[in-house]
């Protein structure tokens, strides 16, 4: 009797599962996120081991060599200090790197507390809610500015000043999941097993809140790394000494006239950077939320 | 039955509050007991209040809005209402469990049915997570679930309906409760699968010796699992008995609608079915009454002005209403 229910259920299952996507859905969703997956993947490997791999130090001014365009002895050209850009772009990836994962983890870290909380508790929820309203009011590059006038430029700085903005939107974002989910009945059926409420937060409501959780995390790694750049552009960001990304744009604009390259090849890194947590990010959008993949 | 029931419900008055309006009451003076493998039902129509008369035996109503007015709710002879938040969690699917009527939606779509059926055992006898797992596999097989070594590591879109409602079932029996709630357990299920479930509460009930509650509006599942019968309308109990008194003599005109609304075989086909006219009164508009004399034939002018006391009219069988006890019955 409960064996046929199984035999239905499979034989239900089977047609939709056969159906072959079309190739171009086969290539969004598999080929374009394993792409920048492995593109995310070169490009932090080379922020890693940019002390063994670059052929240069990235300080190390050479005054013969200024301006140098790309070469077999310096790939990516030189600096007005005769620095090795390609050196220096390697470098500045580790900035990159450091702040796009902080500023991600540190956000979503502090929104998923402060948003279960306004989740759960209603009378929490009113005062919170309204102090993350006046946090998304706050434009970014201001904060930092104001945070950079206040204290020393430190890496550290940048990174507080991109959370800050960043929290209220996962804070949103949780707190929409937790108030949907709390009013399921399995949450319900959970009490009345005698659940107690931290285990119910954790157990139960909680891992729903994950999988968009990392999407959301991919999509704040991205424009982190973004405003990093900006940030160190306009020199409100990574103290000058340091190279990232954005301090190399920005010295290397007032050649661009003579040596393009200066700018060009940090330029690319920082796209194929953004770029590819970006199609990362979209690509696990799609495998962890089924349900709108299919609708796009 | 001399023995002491195991569960009682006493005048309970369950009431939702509103802002400052007077509280609407969404069920009053409510009193049953059920015993030791003894099984009631609860019958009535949407909104009549059973499912409330359920989540309050184990405080689960909705909060903050609803609340338990008066009346006790008496496991073993311990007062629930009165308990504190942690004896209350304490009782809750350990002595008293509750399905509900959803099979779809109880279940967490984002944990195995082992960890869930685990988990209940985890929190009310704390064994290690090994033996918690071994309970679970256990109970999928007392449930009757084929290969319950694979379904315990599945998720719930994994498993048809009517296997999630028997993990359900094997969740609120993991710790063998006294008093099992089934709140419309079948309802969303297949004719077939309801009678497989029916079948399979009943033979763990034999197994247990577990008071069972069933809510229900199907009048053909009270007529198979039933001892006894509870007749609830608009938030009141209007009738009870054993079966056979509910089904050779319904008393109550509420009853009787009910039964003359079941469909037969070979009633006469083309015919409509009967129906009882009208609506139930809103919470907030019941009659001075009697709550059913406005839908009631044989109402009179007394049913409209006075709400009938309950009466006894045979062995255990009590009925509200004007035209049974006191003069009428002479």
């Amino acid at each position: 009797m409960a064996a046929s229910e199984v035999t239905a259920a499979t034989a239900a299952v089977a047609p939709t599962a056969r159906r072959r996507p079309s190739r171009l859905r086969r290539i969004r969703r598999y080929l374009l996120p394993a792409m920048g997956a492995v593109l995310l993947v070169i490009l932090i490997l080379s922020a890693l081991v940019a002390p063994w791999m670059a052929p240069y130090d990235p300080f190390e001014m050479n005054v013969v060599d200024r301006l140098l365009p790309p070469n077999e002895a310096y790939w990516f050209g030189t600096d007005a200090y005769g620095r090795d850009i390609f050196s220096r772009t390697l470098y500045g990836g580790r900035v990159s790197l450091v702040v796009g994962a902080s500023v991600a983890l540190a956000s979503t870290a502090i929104g998923l507390l402060i948003g279960v909380i306004a989740g759960y508790f209603r009378m929490a929820d009113a005062i919170l809610m309204r102090i993350m309203d006046g946090l998304m009011a706050i434009p970014g590059i201001l904060l930092a500015i104001g945070l950079m006038s206040l204290t020393r430029a430190s890496i550290w700085v940048v990174i507080v000043a991109i959370t800050i903005p960043e929290v209220p939107r996962v804070v949103r974002l949780v707190r929409s999941v937790v108030l949907s989910v709390r009013e399921q009945v399995y949450i319900q059926a959970a009490t009345a097993i005698g659940t107690r409420f931290p285990r119910l937060m954790v157990r139960h409501i909680l891992p729903s809140t994950f999988a968009p959780l990392i999407v959301q995390a991919t999509y704040i790694a991205a424009s982190a790394v973004l405003l990093e750049s900006y940030l160190s552009f306009l020199g409100v960001g990574t103290p000058p000494e340091i190279p990232s990304w954005g301090n190399i744009i920005a010295e290397g604009r007032l050649y661009v006239q003579i040596a393009f390259w200066n700018i060009l090849f940090p330029s690319i890194f920082l796209a194929l950077m953004v770029l590819s947590i970006n199609v990362l990010g979209d690509g696990l959008r799609d495998m962890l939320d089924p349900r709108l993949a299919r609708r796009l | 039955m001399a023995q002491e029931p195991v569960l009682a419900v006493e005048s309970l008055r369950v009431e939702f509050a509103t802002g400052d309006a007077p509280p609407v009451v969404a069920v009053s003076d409510m009193s049953f007991e059920v015993h030791r493998g003894e099984t009631l039902c609860i019958v009535g129509e949407s909104g009549c209040g059973k499912s409330l008369t359920a989540l309050s035996i184990l405080r689960l109503l909705p909060r903050p809005y609803g609340r338990i007015g008066a009346g006790r709710v008496l496991l073993d002879g311990r007062d629930l209402t009165t308990v504190s938040e942690a004896e209350i969690r304490a009782v809750r699917g350990r002595a008293i469990s509750m399905i509900f009527q959803e099979p779809m939606t109880s279940l967490n779509p984002v944990l195995t049915v082992g960890r869930q059926i685990a988990e209940t055992v985890m929190v009310h006898e704390g064994l290690s997570w090994q033996d918690c797992m071994d309970r679970a596999l256990e109970m999928l097989r007392q449930v009757r679930i084929p290969e319950p070594e694979r379904r315990l590591h599945e998720y719930p879109h994994q498993l048809s309906g009517g296997m999630r409602q028997r993990v359900m079932i094997a969740m609120a029996l993991a710790c063998r409760p006294r008093v099992l709630l089934a709140d419309e357990p079948t309802t969303a299920l297949d004719v077939t699968i309801q009678a497989q479930i029916l079948d399979l509460i009943r033979d763990l009930q034999q197994e247990t010796g577990a008071a069972v509650v069933l809510i229900t509006h199907d009048l053909g599942v009270v007529a198979e699992m039933a001892q006894r019968v509870l007749v609830m309308y608009a938030g009141s109990k209007v009738e009870e008995g054993s079966v056979e008194e509910i089904f050779d003599a319904p008393s109550h005109p509420y009853t009787r609608g009910l039964m003359a609304a079941m469909p037969h075989l070979g009633g006469g086909r083309g015919k409509r079915l009967n129906e009882i006219p009208g609506v139930v009164p809103a919470l907030d508009a019941r009659p001075p009454g009697c709550a059913f004399a406005p839908r009631c034939m044989q109402a009179v002018a007394r049913c409209h002005a006075e709400a009938p006391p309950l009466v006894q009219i045979g062995g255990t069988h009590t009925v509200a209403c004007w035209a049974h006890g006191q003069g009428a019955r002479a």
